[in-house]
C-alpha cells in the first residue's frame, strides 16, 4: 500500500478530471452521442441534484442499510468461523473442500434462488452480500491466525495462561491487520453485491431501483449520476477503513515494512 | 524443588537430549552450559511444559509437569518475538500479572517498578518496534521478574546487550532473586558468565545432550563483578568448565595440528 502523500491525491485529482474533461469534450464535440452518453457536466449536475433528492435519499438509505448490515453479519460469521478453522488444522482440512467449491459460485447466480428463500428482499439482498463477502474475511482470518508466531503463543502458555486466553491475547490481536484487510475487502464486495440484488431483483427501495427505474425513464443522466454515487460510497468506505487500519495497526504497518 | 529424571526428547529420528538427570534446589541459581545445539532450548520447553517430553519424566515439588506449571516464568532467547508489537513495553510486562488476579492499578504498579529495576522506566510507553535489541531484552527480563515466579527458567537471557548492560543484569537478576527467594536455572553458552552467575554450572554434552558435569561452584556471595572475576577459585573453575564444554574440540584440534 502506497503512503498517501499530497502529492499522490493531486495526481488522482488530476486524473479523474483529465478524464472527465475528455469526455465533455468528446460530447460537445459530437464524438459521442449525447442522447445515450450524457455530458459529464450533465451527469454531475444530476448527481449534485441527487444529493438532496428525498427520494434518491431513502434508496440510497435502504442500501447503506442493506450493506451495513450484510457486514456486519459477515464479520460476526466469518470471523469466529476463521478463528476456529485456523486455530483447528483438523477442522480446516476437513472443511477446506467444501469452502473451495462454494467460493467461485457466483453469488449473482444466487440470486433467483436467494428469491426464493428470503421473502424479505432486505434479507434476500443481505444473503447474497454475505455470500460473496465472507470469502475474503473468512481466509483472511485462517492466514493471520495461521501467521502467529508460535513463540508468542508459547510465551503466554509459559506464564501458565490456557488455550482460550491464548487466543483473546495472542491469536487475535496477533491476526487482527489480516481480519480488518478482510473485511476491507468484504466492504466493497457487499456494495457490489447488494446494487446488484437491486439492479436485477427489483421491488421497493435502493440505488439499484433507482437505477431501473431512471433506465426505464430514459434517463440515463440519473443513471449515471446514482452509479457515480455508489462509486464514490465505496472510495470513501476504502479510505476510511484504510485510515482506521493505519492508526491500529500501526506497528504492523511498521513490522512489514522494516522502518522504525 | 526441580527433577528431571533420564529426561529424554526426540524430534522424529533427531535425539536432541538423552537421559537428562537433574536436581536444582530451593532458591538455587544453577547455571547450564553446553555447545550449541546440545539440546538446551529442549531441556528448557520440556521444564516448562511447553513440549511433551518423548521420555523421562520433569518433577516440580515432587509432582510431575503435564502442563505449564504455576510460578514459572521462561525468558526466552528471542526476545523480540517473545514481546507484542501491539502492546507498549508497560503492558507488555503486566499482561501477565491478569494471572495473580491483580487489578489494573496494582499489574501496572508492579509493572512500573520492574521496568524501573531494569532501567528502562523512561521507556515504559514505548512500544518493541521502537526499542533497541538490548531495550526489549530488558523489557522480557522485567517481565518475567514483575512475575515474581518460584522458578525463573532463562534461555541466553543477555545474549544481546552490550558487556556493561550485560554485567549490570546479571546482578540485577541475581539480586531481585535472592530477594524474592527464586529459584534460576539459567542456560548460556557463555562459560565466563555461568561461573559468574551460578551457584552450580551444569555442562551438557553436545547433541544427544545429556550432564558431562555437575560443578559446585564455590565462590564468596553476593558476587562482585571485579572482584570475584579476580579469584584464583573463578579462573580456575572457569578453566574448567570450558575443558568441559570445548573438550572434544580442543581433542580434534590437537590431533589435526
Amino acid at each position: 500500500m502506497s503512503r498517501l502523500t499530497g502529492s499522490t491525491v493531486l495526481r488522482g485529482v488530476a486524473g479523474v478530471t483529465g478524464l472527465l474533461v475528455v469526455l465533455e469534450a468528446a460530447g460537445r464535440t459530437g464524438l459521442l452521442d449525447t442522447t445515450y452518453l450524457p455530458l459529464a457536466s450533465t451527469v454531475l449536475a444530476r448527481a449534485g441534484e441527487l444529493a438532496v433528492d428525498p427520494e434518491f435519499l431513502a434508496d440510497a438509505g435502504a442500501s447503506v442499510e442493506a450493506w451495513f448490515w450484510a457486514l456486519a453479519l459477515t464479520v460476526a460469521l466469518a470471523v469466529p468461523a476463521g478463528l476456529l478453522l485456523g486455530v483447528a488444522r483438523p477442522a480446516e482440512v476437513a472443511v477446506r473442500p467444501l469452502v473451495e467449491f462454494l467460493r467461485p459460485i457466483p453469488s449473482v447466480a444466487l440470486i433467483p434462488l436467494a428469491i426464493l428463500l428470503f421473502q424479505d428482499q432486505m434479507h434476500m439482498r443481505m444473503s447474497v452480500a454475505v455470500y460473496a463477502a465472507t470469502w475474503p474475511v473468512l481466509i483472511n482470518t485462517i492466514y493471520g491466525v495461521r501467521d502467529v508466531d508460535p513463540l508468542a503463543k508459547e510465551t503466554l502458555r509459559s506464564f501458565g495462561f490456557g488455550p482460550a486466553a491464548v487466543v483473546l491475547r495472542v491469536v487475535l490481536p496477533s491476526a487482527a491487520p489480516f481480519i480488518a484487510l478482510g473485511v476491507r475487502l468484504a466492504a466493497s464486495v457487499a456494495i457490489i453485491l447488494v446494487v446488484t440484488a437491486e439492479v436485477v431483483a427489483g421491488g421497493t427501495g435502493g440505488v439499484g431501483v433507482f437505477i431501473n427505474r431512471a433506465g426505464s425513464g430514459n434517463r440515463v443522466d440519473q443513471m449515471m449520476a446514482a452509479t457515480a454515487w455508489v462509486g464514490l460510497f465505496g472510495i470513501a468506505v476504502n479510505a476510511l477503513l484504510v485510515g482506521a487500519e493505519k492508526r491500529l495497526f500501526r506497528w504492523h504497518h511498521t513490522r512489514t515494512a522494516g522502518v522504525s | 524443588m526441580l527433577e528431571l529424571v533420564d529426561l529424554s526428547h526426540s524430534y522424529g529420528s533427531y535425539r536432541a537430549i538423552d537421559k537428562v538427570n537433574l536436581t536444582v534446589a530451593q532458591g538455587e541459581v544453577v547455571c547450564v552450559v553446553g555447545p550449541s545445539g546440545c539440546g538446551k532450548s529442549t531441556l528448557l520447553r520440556s521444564i516448562a511444559g511447553l513440549i511433551k517430553p518423548t521420555g523421562g519424566r520433569v518433577l516440580l515439588d515432587g509432582r510431575p509437569v503435564r502442563s505449564t506449571p504455576d510460578n514459572l516464568a521462561v525468558v526466552f532467547q528471542d526476545y523480540s518475538r517473545s514481546l507484542y508489537p501491539w502492546l507498549s513495553a508497560l503492558a507488555n510486562v503486566s499482561l501477565p500479572l491478569r494471572r495473580k488476579g491483580l487489578d489494573r492499578r496494582a499489574r501496572e504498579d508492579a509493572a512500573m517498578a520492574a521496568l524501573t529495576e531494569v532501567g528502562l522506566a523512561a521507556a515504559a510507553g514505548k512500544y518493541p518496534w521502537e526499542m533497541s535489541g538490548g531495550m526489549q531484552q530488558r523489557v522480557s527480563i522485567a517481565r518475567a521478574l514483575a512475575y515474581r515466579p518460584s522458578l525463573l527458567l532463562m534461555d541466553e537471557p543477555f545474549g544481546s546487550v552490550d558487556a556493561q548492560t550485560r554485567e549490570e543484569l546479571e546482578d540485577l537478576v541475581l539480586r531481585v532473586c535472592a530477594h524474592h527467594g527464586m529459584t534460576i536455572l539459567l542456560i548460556t553458552h557463555d562459560v565466563d558468565e555461568s561461573v559468574y552467575v551460578g551457584d552450580r554450572v551444569v555442562v551438557l554434552s553436545k547433541a544427544p545432550g545429556h550432564v558431562v558435569g555437575d560443578l559446585p561452584v564455590d565462590l564468596p556471595g553476593p558476587r562482585d563483578q571485579i572482584r570475584t572475576r579476580e579469584l584464583d577459585a573463578f579462573v580456575r573453575l572457569r578453566a574448567e568448565v570450558g575443558r568441559m564444554v570445548r573438550g572434544r574440540h580442543n581433542n580434534h584440534e590437537l590431533e589435526t595440528m
